[in-house]
């Protein structure tokens, strides 16, 4: 297959980048985008040129690392998955291919492709967690009954791998399916209603600080979210946190 | 203080003042079908609502409040969401993951917008001034013909019929969507949005219906 690909080249964060054009020519089908790229990256080091930076780590769809705007979508145009799990063979010969970083102020350039997403990361400090003591006297999970339909739920909101395709896809750059799905996967069970009032009040605060856009339900996250994350987590998150709000007050905590 | 910072707090107020003024988009038309059916109707309840002491004082207030909240929320949010991608994609395919109207509601929103500058010269205006600055005696029967009078203009007929169209695709967005924002997403949604949508063409296409009636009768 004989490509052009259309690649974003930034130096660094300061820098102002550009497109660059590459032709490239001997793909198959059965490559990943990803050994595209390094194949490019092959060609241009034996040319005494930089090789294109992205983000990349277990190239098998789990952990989250691999971006990448393809064609103007997220992960390019196969529903339910990652950069590393696109195939070459969705695009045809002589196509040109776009490949743009995910674009949000809250996920600055570092650099070609790659971007900081370490804003995600500050929203799970904020409350992504249950409090446990691990010191000698963990309790068996199945000592507390959950059941079996909060256990699946709460099991597909943790199926996010906090790539950030939501916000790449949002027109808003929202953060809200990343933050609800984290949110979710706590406050459907036992163990993590006990922090529930703190940890959304505060997890979206710091979604808020982080400078990502509002949520306007258009509903492009779910669409292009490698792991299924549905809109019912952001409707869950709502309404959590406008019980919260109206809760907190109310309550004898003095944080 | 919360509504001005936390976004969800936003949301959910531009959801609650959004079902209100659809609410009120019902009674609006509903009012003005009576021209349709029996303008003697349309009269006393034009005149009922102009100078009923709790409707003027209190629900004109209210639902003044409910238009000004929503339109400065909205442009707020708009300003917010756009700063959160100040550098923009190359190519950009939102018709891959979304609809139009979930897009450009600030585009609808606009349009409606400026309908109701246009729709607030044509009768609040007037009838204000016919009232407190004029003072003029009252009369009951000055309404329908002032309505009549409106619509024999094609081209203020025209417009009044293509903001219909935006506020359409407005509520077809909007409508559904505020039930998102409040949180409401199970097993009734399907329902919901199909209620939501027909109510989104139905209402619009009541008041297009009127103005082209009244426009024909002439
Ligand atoms: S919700 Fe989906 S798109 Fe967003 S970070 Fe998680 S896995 Fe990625
Ligand atoms: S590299 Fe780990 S999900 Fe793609």
């Amino acid at each position: 297959m004989k490509l052009t690909l259309k690649i974003w080249r930034q130096k660094n964060k300061d820098s102002k980048g550009e497109f660059k054009v590459y032709p490239i020519d001997g793909i198959e089908g059965d490559m990943s985008f990803l050994e595209m790229l390094d194949i490019l990256n092959e060609q241009l080091i034996n040319n005494n040129e930089e090789p294109v930076h992205f983000d990349h780590d277990c190239r098998e769809g789990i952990c989250g690392t691999c971006s990448l705007q393809i064609n103007g979508q997220p992960h390019g145009p196969d529903r339910l998955t990652t950069t590393c799990h696109l195939h070459m063979r969705s695009f045809s010969d002589g196509d040109t291919i776009v490949i743009e970083p995910f674009r949000a102020t809250a996920f600055p350039v570092i650099r070609d492709l790659v971007v900081d997403r370490s804003s995600f990361e500050r929203i799970q400090q904020a409350g992504g967690y249950v409090s446990v003591n691990t010191s000698g006297n963990t309790i068996d999970a199945n000592a507390i009954p959950v059941n079996k339909h909060d256990a699946d739920e709460s099991f597909n909101s943790a199926a996010c791998i906090g790539c950030g395709a939501c916000v790449a896809a949002c027109k808003n750059a929202s953060a809200m399916l990343f933050t609800s799905a984290k949110i979710s996967q706590y406050s459907l069970l036992p163990q993590g209603k006990i922090e529930a009032t703190e940890r959304v009040l505060n997890m979206v605060r710091q979604m808020d600080e982080e400078g990502f856009g509002n949520c306007t339900n258009t509903g492009a996250c779910e669409i292009e979210c490698p792991k299924g994350i549905t809109l019912v987590n952001i409707a869950r998150m709502n309404r959590e946190y406008t019980a919260a709000s109206l809760k907190k007050p109310l309550s004898n905590s003095w944080s | 203080m919360a509504i001005l910072t936390s976004s969800i707090a936003r949301k959910v107020a531009m959801a609650l003042s959004g079902l209100f003024l659809v609410f009120f988009l019902l009674q609006h038309m509903v009012v003005n079908l009576t021209a349709v059916i029996n303008p003697e109707t349309y009269n006393s309840l034009s005149h009922f609502m102009g100078n009923d002491g709790f409707v003027q004082f209190l629900l004109q207030p209210i639902l003044m409040f409910g238009f000004i909240f929503h339109i400065v929320m909205g442009i707020v949010l708009e300003i917010r969401n756009n700063n959160a991608r100040k550098i923009k994609y190359n190519t950009y395919k939102g018709n891959r993951n979304s609809s139009w109207m979930s897009r450009n509601m600030i585009v609808t929103g606009i349009m409606i917008l400026l309908f109701l500058g246009l729709h607030l010269y044509d009768f609040w205006f007037p009838e204000i001034n016919y009232k407190y600055i004029e003072t003029n005696p009252l009369d009951l029967e000055r309404y329908y013909p002032h309505l009549l009078d409106k619509f024999a203009d094609p081209v203020r007929t025209g417009i009044y019929c293509l903001a219909f169209i935006f506020l359409m695709l407005h509520l077809w967005h909007g409508f559904s969507s505020a039930f998102q924002s409040l949180g409401w997403n199970n097993k009734y949604s399907r329902a919901i949005r199909g209620f939501t949508r027909f109510y989104a063409v139905a209402v619009p296409f009541g008041f297009i219906f009127i103005a082209l009636y009244l426009y024909l009768i002439q």
